[in-house]
């Protein structure tokens, strides 16, 4: 207990560096979800086959390996990332990859009939996708999403193994320095526990948003973790 | 830097041995996992709610919080409560109690999708409460589970390279090892990407083809 208040700053600044790393890495993975998600259905066969390499690549090879390949092997071709950056990066183009396939999933279940209308009644294609098949996807999608984000934040603890000095990482050096000490690995387990119930629940604020009135369906399953 | 094929011939056959590591860990801990994933969705549907309550809270806490915490604390902080594991061991129980929590959660999902008048057509038949189970109820199950529990080990294993945090020999423990003695990360590092994504593609086909073989089996009469 002493241990845990004699090291309460460095703790506070390490929960500090997880919401942080998360923050940056989930703007970039739901950006990254988005353009991939809809490249997927785009017309030229080069953009659809580039959203396809890049989801299957990203999604096969494990997070921890992508980061030791940022971090350890980018230096060696001549681009030199700080801890942080590969972090976010990393994660980033991880779950970039996985919200990809939500995004992907979520256009598909529009009915073609809706796009077929939109043009009917004279829409351009721009205006069909944003007026049209966009508001009926985004209930499909955001629960899907918001567990990733869940995930990713859970995530953030890998990036530990390339020395990004966040919650697991100091976890584990206050363990090396000061000894084993279950009352600060009890503050990281609580302070994750805090941070991913705040994602679900901002998620789910969203999701009764853009929920579609009339329609039970929309919104999906709920519960987290991998739900994708 | 050039990418040297000759080197990286050479660090190829250590590291395909050190996947074994890799592949093993997974096997164990996704068995241990399906079978503590069904004690843990029977603890948490216990008409006893003092079991219930608290295993949900308990699944709940480990779902919410990461995997690499969770062996720390179990390499760490369990040998001051009398439980010494070592590393292999310690990444083992880790994941195996993580996906459990997991795998309850598909079990709890497909036994919800049995619809009710099973059980009681079943049992209007004469059979005895395991036979429903594993001739009526678990059957219909599999189509929900498999697919579920497929991809599940397969995020476990992508998840296996974390065990190298404690010094677990596997895949990318040893691939980083290789590029510490050498002085080359690239080929070491790479070649492990590479296995992932070969070994992640070749798990989600068969998952695919065992599904397909499950989907048809529940369909038949």
């Amino acid at each position: 207990m002493t241990q845990l208040w004699d090291t309460r700053w460095v703790l506070l600044a390490a929960t500090g560096a997880t919401a942080r790393i998360f923050l940056y890495s989930a703007v970039l993975a739901l950006a990254l979800s988005f353009v991939a998600g809809v490249a997927r259905s785009a017309s030229p066969r080069w953009v659809r086959w580039a959203a396809l390499v890049y989801g299957e690549l990203f999604r096969g090879v494990s997070l921890v390996v992508q980061l030791f390949w940022l971090f350890f092997v980018l230096p060696l071709l001549g681009v030199t990332l700080s801890p942080q950056s590969a972090a976010i990066l990393g994660l980033g183009l991880c779950f970039g990859a996985y919200g990809a396939e939500s995004v992907r999933v979520a256009l598909a279940a529009v009915p073609a009939g809706q796009l077929q209308a939109a043009q009917a009644l004279g829409l351009s294609r721009r205006q069909a996708f944003f007026k049209v098949e966009l508001p009926q996807a985004l209930p499909v999608m955001l629960p899907p999403l918001g567990n990733l984000m869940v995930m990713a934040l859970k995530a953030t603890s890998v990036t530990a193994m390339i020395t990004v000095p966040e919650l697991t990482f100091t976890a584990n050096a206050l363990t090396a320095n000061l000894g084993a000490s279950a009352a600060v690995f009890a503050y990281v387990g609580l302070a994750y526990y805090a941070m991913a119930k705040l994602v679900l629940w901002i998620s789910r604020g969203l999701e009764r948003r853009v929920r579609i009135v009339g329609r039970s369906d929309a919104g999906g399953q709920g519960g987290q973790g991998h739900g994708i | 830097m050039e990418f040297d094929w000759a080197f990286a011939w050479s660090v190829l056959p250590e590291l395909l041995r050190a996947s074994q590591a890799t592949i093993f860990i997974t096997v164990a801990a996704f068995a241990c996992a399906s079978v503590g994933g069904l004690a843990v969705l029977a603890l948490r549907s216990s008409r006893r709610r003092i079991v219930a309550v608290p295993t949900a809270w308990i699944v709940d806490f480990i779902r919410s919080t990461p995997l690499l915490l969770q062996v720390f604390f179990v390499y760490y902080i369990l040998p001051g409560y009398g439980l010494t594991l070592g590393p292999v061991q310690a990444g083992i129980a880790t994941l195996a109690v993580h996906y459990s929590c997991y795998m309850s959660e598909a079990y709890r999902s497909a036994l919800a999708a049995v619809p009710h008048g099973q059980w009681e057509a079943a049992q209007a038949l004469g059979l005895k409460r395991m036979q429903v189970l594993r001739k009526v109820i678990w059957p219909q199950m599999c189509p929900v589970v498999v697919p579920v529990g497929g991809s599940l080990m397969i995020y476990m294993f992508k998840d296996t390279p974390v065990l190298a945090a404690v010094t677990v020999r596997e895949v990318l423990q040893t691939a980083s090892r290789i590029g510490a003695d050498n002085f080359r990360y690239l080929e070491p590092v790479t070649i492990v990407g590479v296995l992932f994504l070969a070994m992640s593609l070749l798990a989600a086909w068969a998952t695919r083809r065992l599904e397909r073989r499950f989907a048809f089996a529940a369909r038949k009469p």
